[in-house]
């Protein structure tokens, strides 16, 4: 074969590529009429457009990644830094020049269930578009009803800081031809409307496998109904796993208890803290009752896992010097809210003994917790929370280490031992 | 069987004795905003009442809207610190306002300052930008707005006694590189532009060596030298 010839076919095989490329990119571009079982999964209460629109928002927690810390609230400029550089999620007020001004109700839909901006570009999937995809069309025309009912505001979009390839469109076609297809919502008639309802949340706009799983090397997620854990990247707070027992599965919870960490951030089965409290700040305080029971009768019908843990835990020798000099820091910095036993106190401090957010596999939130501090959200249910005082000034890689070292060892835990080195590489999070 | 034979006393005995060891200490425990704001005192010292001879300021006792102001001011990135902010965020304005004034109500006693370590000239010149400010540099002098007793005027402007060095020298660098914000018009952006970095330590150091005592005074006793948004501008109380 000559030269020529072979160059003609690449060049072929190139062009055929790029065509199929960009034929799965134009998928299902259809102006989107409902589906027909539309009706199985959405709810019209509030029966206001817009009260609907603005609970609909809510429950896809936009505010969280639309608002810059301390800005207007959905008019961007907040940055989002992946391991690939950072998106700025841009302005959605009605501005015309900065913001959905323009848009078209067609193009919000197009935005959401396709991934592709008002003028064609294509979304970086940091906007969860592939979790999006399944919301229904008189959802998405609620939420840009209420988007649009908001006080515009010219705030400028700031420009990706992402470098090459991942700042080309034609990176991002390939990346969508393998990892996004449009999609819909489709009611499982096997199951009841709670168990449907539940799933079109948390598939849809709670986009909870968006931290809840893990993404492979180009930042794809196993798949929407993969909730099987993950560390969030660049913050590296873990999402445990709401399948395995031994990390956040509910199925032996009572539904109100996890209603309640939901709707409050507390329970009495555990407290949200990190990244989570955020979730429950801005998104699901604001569910009614009804849909968080929904979302509970789903997780609590998810397959249980056996246990994530790779590493069995070590030879009590191994770990007595580091218990000891753990157990005096416990007594000096911990005992007086965790309690002797670390049996904590009801409503105000989280037990440690028997807790599987301490037990779990990943350190990473327990290093996170004993640096930063922190404060469950501030809820209707609970709007004065009690905090936990952040260490990082006090406690040295060490110490942190020997600290969780004993609280994963004692009481009956049963948590591997944490090293210097893990406390250091998540010491790295924490920004002055 | 020999153990049927063991008086009863025995038996009471062992209870007694059961009873009166010393039981693992509970946790002192009481539901009250000092027990919800243990993430606070966990650097700010105990009732926030933080030695001059660290870096973390003093917070007991200051002005409610000032407190107000800055816990609102690291929550929505004004100021920069990432533990503060960390901590603030997921806390909305009522809660936030609500430990401003549990802070500013905490009368607690101010320990001796640290001897200073500068020469007479530097302290004297400290004096004289606190005291009196410089008029040819349009620099107005601290007590102008911070009370002649530098303790602050309520509702919202801080004292500058009792509080470490450091953390002056800190927070006057950190507004004149735009680092430290306040709501706007940002007076104090204005007079640290002024004042040149000799002059920071100098003001710093001199503050630092007062002894401090007393409380905020009621009233600001003449008008501002110049306009301050979290002074006129800032909402007496919670918003969101």
């Amino acid at each position: 074969m000559s030269w020529r010839r072979i160059a003609a076919l690449l060049l072929a095989a190139l062009f055929v590529g790029a065509g199929v490329v960009v034929a799965l990119n134009l998928r299902d571009e259809t102006q989107g009429a409902d589906s027909p079982s539309a009706d199985a999964i959405t709810t019209r209460t509030p029966v206001d457009l817009i009260a609907r629109g603005e609970y609909l928002t809510r429950a896809g927690d936009c505010i969280g990644c639309h608002t810059v810390q301390g800005g207007v609230p959905y008019a961007g400029g907040r940055g989002i830094e992946t391991p690939f550089g950072t998106v700025y999620a841009p302005n959605l007020t009605p501005d015309p020049e900065t913001g959905l001004g323009r848009w078209t109700a067609n193009d919000f839909w197009r935005a959401l269930h396709n991934g592709r901006s008002r003028d064609g570009r294509l979304l970086y999937p940091v906007f969860p578009y592939p979790n999006y995809t399944r919301v229904v069309r008189a959802d998405s025309d609620a939420m840009y009803a209420y988007l649009r009912s908001l006080p515009p505001v010219a705030q400028p979009n700031p420009p990706h800081g992402l470098g090459f390839p991942f700042n080309l469109q034609a990176s991002l076609a390939v990346w969508r031809a393998l990892y996004f297809k449009p999609g819909a919502y489709r009611p499982d008639s096997a199951r009841p409307r709670d168990w449907n309802r539940g799933a079109y949340l948390v598939e849809g706009l709670g986009h909870c496998n968006a931290c809840h799983s893990s993404r492979n090397a180009l930042g794809a997620p196993a798949g929407p109904l993969d909730l099987a854990g993950g560390l969030i990247p660049v913050q590296n707070w873990y999402a445990p796993s709401l399948t395995a027992a031994d990390e956040s599965s509910v199925v032996d919870w009572d539904v109100r208890d996890v209603v309640a960490l939901l709707k409050t951030g507390v329970s009495p089965r555990g407290t949200v803290m990190g990244p989570m409290s955020e979730v429950v700040l801005n998104s699901t305080q604001y569910l009614s009752d009804g849909d968080l029971a929904a979302m509970t009768t789903f997780l609590k019908a998810l397959p249980v896992t056996g246990s994530a843990r790779t590493a069995p835990p070590p030879a009590p020798a191994a770990r007595s010097e580091s218990q000891a000099r753990g157990a005096a820091l416990y007594d000096k910095h911990c005992v007086g809210c965790h309690g002797p036993q670390g049996e904590g106190i009801a409503g105000a401090y989280p037990a440690l003994a028997g807790s599987r957010a301490v037990t779990m596999a990943s350190s990473a939130n327990l290093v996170h917790v004993v640096l930063q501090g922190g404060f469950p959200p501030t809820t209707a249910g609970n709007p004065r929370p009690f905090g936990m005082p952040p260490f990082a000034t006090v406690l040295a890689d060490v110490d942190v280490a020997d600290l969780l070292t004993f609280i994963r060892g004692t009481w009956g835990n049963r948590g591997a031992p944490v090293t210097a080195l893990e406390v250091s590489r998540y010491r790295s999070d924490v920004r002055p | 069987m020999k153990s049927r034979r063991l008086p009863a006393w025995w038996l009471a005995g062992v209870l007694a004795a059961a009873l009166s060891m010393p039981a693992a200490p509970a946790p002192v425990f009481e539901d009250s905003i000092a027990q919800r704001v243990q993430a606070c005192t966990g650097c700010h010292g105990p009732q926030g009442r933080a030695a001059p001879d660290g870096y973390y300021p003093r917070i007991a006792g200051k002005p409610p809207i000032y407190l107000y102001n800055q816990l609102l001011n690291f929550r929505d990135g004004r100021r920069r610190y990432g533990l503060m902010a960390g901590l603030l965020i997921p806390l909305n304005d009522a809660y936030l306002h609500e430990i401003a004034s549990h802070f500013a109500s905490l009368e607690v006693a101010y320990p001796p300052p640290q001897a200073t370590k500068e020469g007479p000239a530097v302290i004297e010149q400290g004096r004289l930008l606190v005291t009196q400010g410089d008029p040819t540099r349009r620099i107005p002098a601290c007590v102008q707005c911070h009370g002649d007793t530098m303790m602050g005027v309520a509702p919202s402007i801080p004292g500058l006694l009792g509080l470490p060095r450091d953390y002056l020298n800190a927070q006057l660098g950190a507004w004149k590189t735009g680092i430290r914000r306040a709501q706007a018009p940002d007076c104090m952006r204005q007079v640290a532009n002024a004042l040149t970095p000799q002059d920071i330590g100098a003001v710093s150091a001199w503050l630092a060596a007062q002894p401090a005592s007393g409380k905020p005074a009621a009233a600001l006793a003449r008008p501002l030298p110049i306009d301050c948004g979290g002074v006129t501008h800032a909402a007496g109380g919670p918003a969101r």
